[in-house]
């Protein structure tokens, strides 16, 4: 397949019919490819279940994964564990994104507060989140606000250091034109910082939300009566594998809707980036 | 009227820029600077556009004191500096934010048709060629209706045959409103082209060496042998201008011998 692909790239565009020919195929053989070795494998060891080679006790197949998955849905538990994660991924993301925004533009624009705080920041996030959990839970208890805190303090990090640099590396020529229009103050945040800062700011939302997702689970394990988490630990401490893997499921389905969302509501404000485009994408 | 009265700049880091350079510009007139590299020609371009204030002397429009950026003074610079997140006409109306939608749009289709790019309006920046970019520029400065437009080296990155229908473009629209033009350019041929009198530098610390007026009929014949006069007389001064005169440069010179 990839052979075809190169031939497509190599070959001159004296052919156009087929070129078109080629390109559609060139596109869809990409994420074909990809998808070849994990259904290779699910396929696999649903036969190898099927066949009696494994009694899956373990390593449920597809089919088992699917019935949980089916089964938590009709009774609703999904839907109630679900909720409960993402409202606390939201509010920790929320919490993270205004505090890491406001203090990455603040210490990116001043250098007097950077040499203040951002020491202290940076020797901060030299710690394992992970290890703040007892503290939390002793300062917050074991209930929502300890959780939240640990999402907040994971997603703060990457958007504080994303809006920092952001700020730092704008481009002085263009705020120079700023200044030849006489901007300052507000005007100039808004016509050139906000504007130029985006695209770096979008990119450091996204991999606060990352964080945030992974902080839930720690958050989740570390005593929870719902969530997605709570599935995890309840599926491990009853040994039920299948549930596991439909929280986990659950996770990657609910943790890609939510990274789509911030990619969709900023995309008609990036078209103007002059990103790298593969040919693949631009065909 | 643009008046200079021994504007000097020295950095923070020491640099002597510029000494005391003193300069008068009347309505209309178009100067060029010609000189070495660094010797403080776009230093003193930006003094005059208040984005750097000097360190002595002062810089008077109107008998008014320009300290920081001024509405009636424009400047190009030697990259388009196109704001990527606006479209084309985005750009050119950029200066024009306060003024009702219906004039600025008006404004804003004449320039660009004035710089042929009317069809370009609702592009972006990165879909425009370099000359084609420049051309917003040079509308971006213009939409306001500047009394003064300032150009550091505007047409250098492009190719001869765009420098030279820019410097048309240029003209055409300086017949529009006649505003002071201030041009720093390394082509000897741009600067006898397009001004009225041409100021040659010397550098360390930069200065005005000499002053050429290049009173030649518009348009001007770039081979009419009065042309070729005047260009002469511009490259002799600038060689004169970077030989050391006195004595006193004579180690130096002998420094940078190899
Ligand atoms: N921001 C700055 N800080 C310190 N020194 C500077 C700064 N800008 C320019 N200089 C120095 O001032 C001198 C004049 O620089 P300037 O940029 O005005 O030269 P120029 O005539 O425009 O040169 P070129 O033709 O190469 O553009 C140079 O010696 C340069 O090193
Ligand atoms: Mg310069």
């Amino acid at each position: 397949m990839s052979l075809v692909r190169m031939s497509a790239a190599i070959e001159p565009a004296a052919q156009p019919k087929q070129k078109t020919g080629k390109s559609v195929l060139a596109r869809w053989s990409g994420p074909a490819l990809g998808l070849i070795l994990p259904l290779g494998l699910a396929v696999g060891w649903e036969l190898a279940v099927r066949a009696g080679l494994s009694n899956g006790r373990l390593v449920p197949p597809p089919s088992v994964i699917y019935a949980t998955f089916a089964e938590l849905a009709k009774t609703g538990e999904l839907q109630r564990h679900a909720a409960a994660t993402l409202a606390r991924v939201v509010a920790g993301f929320g919490i993270g994104v205004v505090v890491g925004t406001l203090l990455g533009a603040i210490t990116g624009y001043s250098m007097l507060v950077r040499r203040f705080i951002d020491p202290s920041l940076q020797a901060l996030r030299a710690i394992p989140s992970i290890a703040w959990v007892p503290l939390f839970i002793l300062w917050l208890g074991i209930f929502e606000a300890s959780k939240v805190t640990l999402i907040a303090v994971g997603v703060f990090f990457p958007v504080y250091l994303g809006v920092m640099g952001a700020v730092m590396s704008v481009d002085r020529k263009i705020v120079e034109v700023g200044r030849a229009f006489r901007l300052s103050g507000a005007k100039m945040v808004r016509r050139i910082l906000l504007p130029a800062v985006l695209p770096a700011y979008v990119i450091a939302l996204r991999s606060g939300l990352g964080l945030g997702w992974m902080f839930v689970v720690a958050a989740e394990f570390m005593g929870a009566s719902e969530g997605l988490g709570f599935l995890l630990v309840d599926g491990q401490q009853l040994g039920k594998p299948a549930q596991i893997v439909a929280a986990i499921v659950a996770f990657a389905v609910i943790g890609k809707i939510t990274d789509w969302l911030i990619v969709g509501i900023t995309a008609p404000f990036l078209r103007w980036e002059d990103r790298f485009k593969s040919p693949a994408a631009e065909g | 009227m643009l008046t200079l009265e021994g504007v000097g700049k020295t950095y923070a880091n020491g640099v002597h820029a510029l000494d005391a350079v003193n300069l008068s510009v009347g309505p209309g007139e178009i100067v060029a600077i010609v000189g070495g590299s660094g010797c403080g020609k776009s230093t003193l371009l930006r003094a005059i556009s208040g984005l750097d204030t000097p360190s002595q002397g002062r810089v008077l429009l109107d008998g008014e004191k320009v300290t920081k950026p001024h509405e009636k003074i424009g400047i190009i610079f030697q990259e388009p500096r196109l704001l990527p997140w606006l479209t084309v006409a985005g750009n050119v109306g950029f200066g024009l934010e306060d003024r009702p939608k219906a004039e600025r749009d008006a404004r804003v289709a004449e320039a660009l048709t004035r710089v042929g790019l009317s069809e370009k309006a609702n592009m972006w920046p990165r879909e425009l060629s370099g000359g084609q970019a420049q051309r917003v520029a040079i509308a971006r400065a213009l939409v306001p209706r500047p009394e003064v437009l300032l150009l550091d080296e505007p047409f250098s990155a492009l190719d001869a045959f765009t420098r030279v229908d820019l410097q048309d473009h240029l003209l055409g629209l300086w017949a529009d409103t006649r505003p002071i033009l201030i041009l720093v350019t390394h082509d000897v041929d741009e600067a006898v082209v397009l001004a009225d009198r041409i100021m040659v530098m010397r550098p360390r610390p930069g200065r005005i060496f000499d002053e050429i007026a290049a009173d030649l009929p518009r348009p001007r014949e770039r081979q009419s042998s009065a042309f070729d006069r005047v260009r002469r007389h511009v490259m002799a001064a600038l060689d004169r201008s970077l030989k050391p005169v006195a004595p006193s440069d004579a180690n130096e010179a002998a420094a940078f011998w190899w």
